[in-house]
């Protein structure tokens, strides 16, 4: 490489992975605060729990693979992995769940692919799959927001902490309620204005507590957009393509409706998929162009399995799905680089 | 009708997709998925065969099978039916493309011996489809082979060249991800 001979002056590249990383978990704070004001505490026992199990699995992988350990845990990212799947999990989930989870993340999508920058799924994502498929009662396992019960519903710091480890007794279970889009799949009976006028869930554009969890997610990702953490490309398009989806197939608030477009965006994992998932720069395209294509394809992916499909949110599968298409969309979007043909041209001629 | 038939199609392509769902002709699936470019070969011959080979035993079953109380007859008669369609199509590339023939080389008789197409020519007889469902059924499970396998290729370019822990090099990563991307598959369920 001809990059020794340089000469001054250096301009510092300020960004190393561990910053990256070190960001991340800070724009994840607006979101924190918002799911443990409105769930109570669960929230952050998820974290907690998954942040040691995370740090200890990856211990363990770079021991037997005998990589330096100090180093690579100095990175982050196995902690950004942690926080992802924690703040993804139902609040206050049972510690043997979260386990299943960050092991299967860690150990089986992330080392057994070369670790840290070589895995081609998201591997919070991919552990949440696994978890959704096996496990669908401790999943599905919503606690009620605050405002739909009373505050002294909520988990408090020990309760939550007694109820992750499976000690306590009933009254610690907290108060489990449907969240806005299980509510809006199982309907087929209401216009959805009755709906949301009946159901204590429903706030002023998506559910209670949902519309300002998502609110804090896209406040954390418009500050690592401002910080250049990622480009613009991917999240702009994956809600364009929700919004998009989603006024072109609202029928008016029929019965089978799959919800209208603020809806749609302020719900579920919607603003955290897009900030926080989708732009993962490992199991994401590579071009801005190849963003753009992602992005907006896992925006139609998710509207689709929210309307039509079995599971109420499909951020995570929508995002499984195209880490897999990723490669392939590499392949057909490489960018010309300067003084050279396009590449692949060749191979079409 | 028109709607019925995508139905048919969206079903077999993505939410009871041959390969990552159904678990059939994973044979090819592992076998030519470490190369993009043979892939997309093999993925179109398969393509060729698998609609061709549909419609074909269809067409044997109801009017010939059928018509002489044979029915039991079927899986020999379809293996027979598919072994003549792929000789066929080994000719075609063999004389129309000499290059992808040599890139297809040993994997075009493979195709015989891919589950899938015998599945689809069974799968037709149990659902009772009838001649235009067969061959759309046919193509649609051939498209859903098609995505997959090609999706696959690509992305064991990529972990090729990863830094993939000696013990788990090649085949064993390789079924992992095919694990991986049938748990994204079951994100489909229901849809139809």
């Amino acid at each position: 490489m001809a990059f020794l001979k340089v000469s001054s002056p250096h301009a510092h590249g300020p960004m190393s992975t561990g910053r990256v990383m070190r960001l991340v978990l800070m724009a994840t704070i607006p979101g924190l605060v918002a799911l443990t004001w409105f769930f109570g505490f669960g929230t952050l026992t998820n974290v907690l729990w998954a942040s040691l199990s995370a740090l200890a699995f990856e211990a363990l992988a770079l021991k037997l693979r005998k990589r330096p350990i100090a180093f690579y845990l100095n990175d982050c990212s196995a902690l950004v992995t942690a926080f992802l799947l924690g703040i993804a999990l139902p609040p206050g989930s049972p510690l043997w769940l979260i386990l299943v989870g960050t092991g299967f993340a860690i150990l089986l999508c992330k080392h057994m692919y070369g670790g840290m920058g070589y895995n081609p799924f998201n591997p919070a994502m991919a552990a949440y799959v696994l978890l959704l498929i096996s496990f669908p009662v401790e999943m599905t396992n919503w606690l009620a927001p605050r405002g739909a019960v009373p505050a002294s519903e909520l988990l408090g710091p020990i309760d939550a902490l007694l109820r992750s480890l499976g000690i306590g007794s009933a009254p610690i279970d907290g108060v489990s309620m449907a969240t806005p889009l299980d509510i809006l799949k199982q309907n087929d009976a209401l216009l959805v204005d009755d709906l949301w006028a009946q159901t204590p869930q429903f706030g002023t554009v998506a559910g209670i507590g949902w519309e300002w969890v998502n609110l804090a997610f896209l406040l954390g990702g418009l500050y690592l957009l401002y910080r250049r953490v990622f480009t613009w490309h991917a999240p702009l398009s994956m809600l364009l393509a929700i919004a998009i989806m989603a006024l072109l197939f609202n029928d008016g608030g029929s019965s089978a409706s799959g919800g209208g477009a603020l809806f749609n965006l302020f719900s579920g994992a919607t603003m955290f998929g897009a900030f926080f998932i989708i732009t993962d720069p490992v199991s994401s395209a590579v071009s801005n162009r190849g963003r753009v294509i992602y992005g907006a394809l896992i925006g139609v992916l998710v509207y689709i399995i929210r309307a039509w499909g079995n599971y109420p949110d499909a951020v995570a599968f929508a995002v499984l799905l195209m880490n897999f298409a990723a490669p392939f969309i590499d392949h057909y979007t490489q960018p010309r680089t300067y003084g050279h043909k396009k590449p692949n041209a060749q191979e079409k001629a | 009708m028109l709607a019925d038939y995508t139905i048919l199609l969206l079903g077999a392509i993505l939410v009871n997709n041959f390969v990552l769902v159904q678990f059939l002709g994973l044979c090819p699936f592992m076998g030519v998925s470490s190369k993009l470019e043979t892939a997309i070969g093999m993925s179109s011959a398969t393509t060729f065969v698998l609609t061709l080979a549909s419609i074909c035993s269809w067409m044997t079953y109801e009017w010939l099978l059928q018509p002489l109380g044979l029915e039991y007859l079927r899986t020999i008669t379809f293996i027979l039916v598919i072994a003549v369609v792929v000789q066929f199509t080994e000719m075609v590339v063999r004389k129309t493309s000499p290059l992808l023939y040599k890139v297809l080389g040993v994997f075009l008789p493979l195709i015989t011996t891919n589950c899938a197409v015998l599945g689809v020519a069974l799968l037709n007889i149990n659902k009772e489809h009838n001649f235009v469902e067969s061959a759309l059924y046919g193509f649609g499970a051939a498209a859903g082979f098609s995505m997959v396998l090609v999706l696959f290729a690509a992305m064991r370019e990529r972990i090729a060249v990863a830094d993939v822990p000696v013990p788990f090099k090649g085949a064993a990563v390789g079924m992992v991800t095919a694990g991986l991307m049938s748990l994204a598959f079951m994100g489909f369920a229901g849809l139809v």
